[in-house]
């Protein structure tokens, strides 16, 4: 059975034909619209390497059905970066060296721009730890990407400040 | 995953006619049922994709002081609607302990009460099992089952329900609100979901085509508000699965406990109201030897399925310490790491 479904992703509207409804958002993103910044680890929703924003929301896009996400707004790690200037969350991650082989940190990067936005961690390392649990890092830099998430956190609340002022 | 045809129904009526077509199976959140359609656990012929059907998201306050949650609210929408983390604050801190912040912002009111055991031998399609296929025979009886059920096993099967939400969910008297071609009735949680038996592949109440619309939960809940805790004992600090938790949530009255009410997850294929616990917790005064009695109480019935008669005694110490906690109070926010054994009791050792 064909579908056609809209998604907006990274700004830009799509059009896309489905032939067949068992395509994730996570293999319509790097298979057919080959955004591969975003990866795909387990496939099974545990490891959080396919970490996407969706309506606002930081998911898991491999347990997402692309059908199901008809209308949405994706956000990926390609959209982040405003031209040549960082997110601050990815230039942070840099600061910090908050990564070694890099293939979980674009799930890590969108997790944590996730993270920041809901606002419940604050500058509590435990609930930055806890908040990122559901992105596993095989090389284990863990303590950098805390450090990353934090002071990301600290730069995103000066700039709404500013704005604010 | 197998082929399958997808809808998606614009109402409740709708879905509930396209659902009752054999082969049928609701999608909503996903994070559960895309994870088995991947592994071959299950290979549904249809999906009904209920997951933006109007009506269904809605967390709206009762004259009674209860709520009724839509059954397509994400966990981390409820967890922190300010309405539920002060009325029902055991259900945030279940809400929270559970899952992963991405599995929380998809996956559903509905999905949770409707999630799969986590036992391995369901979850692998070349070992038997008498849930995935009726009469198979149950491989975990003779194999790993150091995390089975210690509480209203069967010989067919000793899996386990592995949600954290639905176990104070079962304490606080909520009730399932179910649509179905026959019209609308409810169902109180702690009746939902069955126990195996000969029939282990019946997992709740559901006919085929019905579907949860919405979980009550009633005013006389909120008498608990202020001494009500949810703690789960995990393999690791987080992202993991119960071995064994408790909701536990108290009505304190001048030291003296007026009422109480205790559920266990992790023991049972479904959440376990202790009610023999909360008999005998009625009118004492809150302290450790009461708590350690209503725990032998609550685990009065509990027998090894296998390997894991450790986790009877590990019930017993986090019912003891659910309680504890409970009687210390409802702490002001949700703790950072949410219903964990590590925090400290205020007031002491239990087990002293």
């Amino acid at each position: 059975m064909s579908l056609s479904i809209t998604l907006t992703i990274n700004g830009m509207q799509r059009a896309i034909e489905l032939e067949d409804p068992r395509v994730t958002l996570l293999d319509l993103l790097r298979e057919r619209l080959h955004l591969t910044g975003t990866k795909k680890g387990c496939d099974r929703g545990q490891c959080g390497a396919c970490t996407v924003r969706v309506d606002g929301r930081r998911i898991n896009s491999c347990l997402a059905l692309a059908a199901s996400q008809d209308g949405a707004e994706v956000l990926t790690i390609e959209g982040l970066a405003q031209g040549e200037t960082l997110h601050p969350v990815q230039a942070a991650f840099i600061g910090h060296d908050a990564f070694q082989c890099g293939f979980c940190t674009p799930g890590q990067i969108m997790s944590a721009v996730g993270l920041i936005e809901e606002g419940h961690a604050g500058d509590d390392p435990e609930r930055v730890r806890e908040g990122m649990s559901g992105n596993l890092c095989r090389c284990g830099a863990y303590r950098g990407i805390t450090e990353a998430v934090l002071e990301a956190q600290r730069s995103v609340c000066q700039a709404g400040r500013k704005e604010a002022a | 995953m197998n082929r399958f045809d997808y809808v998606r129904p614009a109402t409740v009526s709708e879905a509930v006619a396209a659902a009752a077509v054999p082969g049928s199976t609701y999608l909503a959140g996903g994070t559960n049922l895309l994870d088995l359609m991947k592994g071959g656990i299950v290979s549904p012929k249809r999906l009904v994709d209920v997951s933006r059907l109007a009506g269904l998201d809605q967390i709206e306050p009762l004259p009674d002081g209860g709520v009724r949650i839509g059954a397509r609210v994400r966990n981390a929408d409820l967890a922190y609607n300010p309405t539920i983390s002060k009325r029902f604050p055991a259900v945030s801190e279940a809400l929270l302990s559970g899952a992963s912040a991405q599995l929380r912002n998809a996956a559903t009111v509905g999905g949770n009460l409707l999630q799969r055991t986590r036992c391995a031998y369901f979850y692998d399609p070349s070992s038997a099992c008498n849930k995935r296929q009726p009469g198979a025979g149950c491989e975990a009886r003779g194999g790993e089952n150091r995390l089975h059920a210690v509480l209203g096993w069967s010989q067919s099967c000793i899996a386990t329900h592995p949600s954290d939400f639905c176990v104070p969910l079962a304490a606080l008297d909520a009730v399932v609100q179910i649509e179905g071609q026959a019209g609308r009735r409810e169902v109180a949680l702690e009746k939902f979901h069955l126990l195996p038996g000969t029939t282990p592949e019946r997992e709740s109440v559901l006919a085929p085509g019905e579907l949860v619309v919405a979980v009550r939960l009633p005013g006389a809940a909120m008498r608990f508000a202020a001494h009500a805790r949810y703690l789960k004992l995990r393999e690791r600090t987080s992202y993991a699965f119960a071995v064994v938790s408790a909701a536990a949530c108290l009505r304190i009255e001048d030291g003296v406990i007026a009422e109480a009410r205790l559920a266990l997850g992790g023991v049972a294929a479904k959440p376990w109201r202790a009610r023999a616990a909360e008999a005998a917790l009625a009118g004492v005064h809150s302290n450790s030897e009461y708590f350690r009695r209503a725990a032998e109480a609550a685990l009065a019935e509990a027998r090894p399925s296998g390997d894991n008669a450790f986790k009877i005694e590990l019930a017993w110490r986090i019912v003891v310490r659910a309680l504890a906690l409970a009687a210390a109070g409802t702490p002001e926010r949700v703790p950072a790491l949410p219903a964990s054994p590590f925090a400290p009791i205020p007031g002491g050792a239990v087990h002293g």
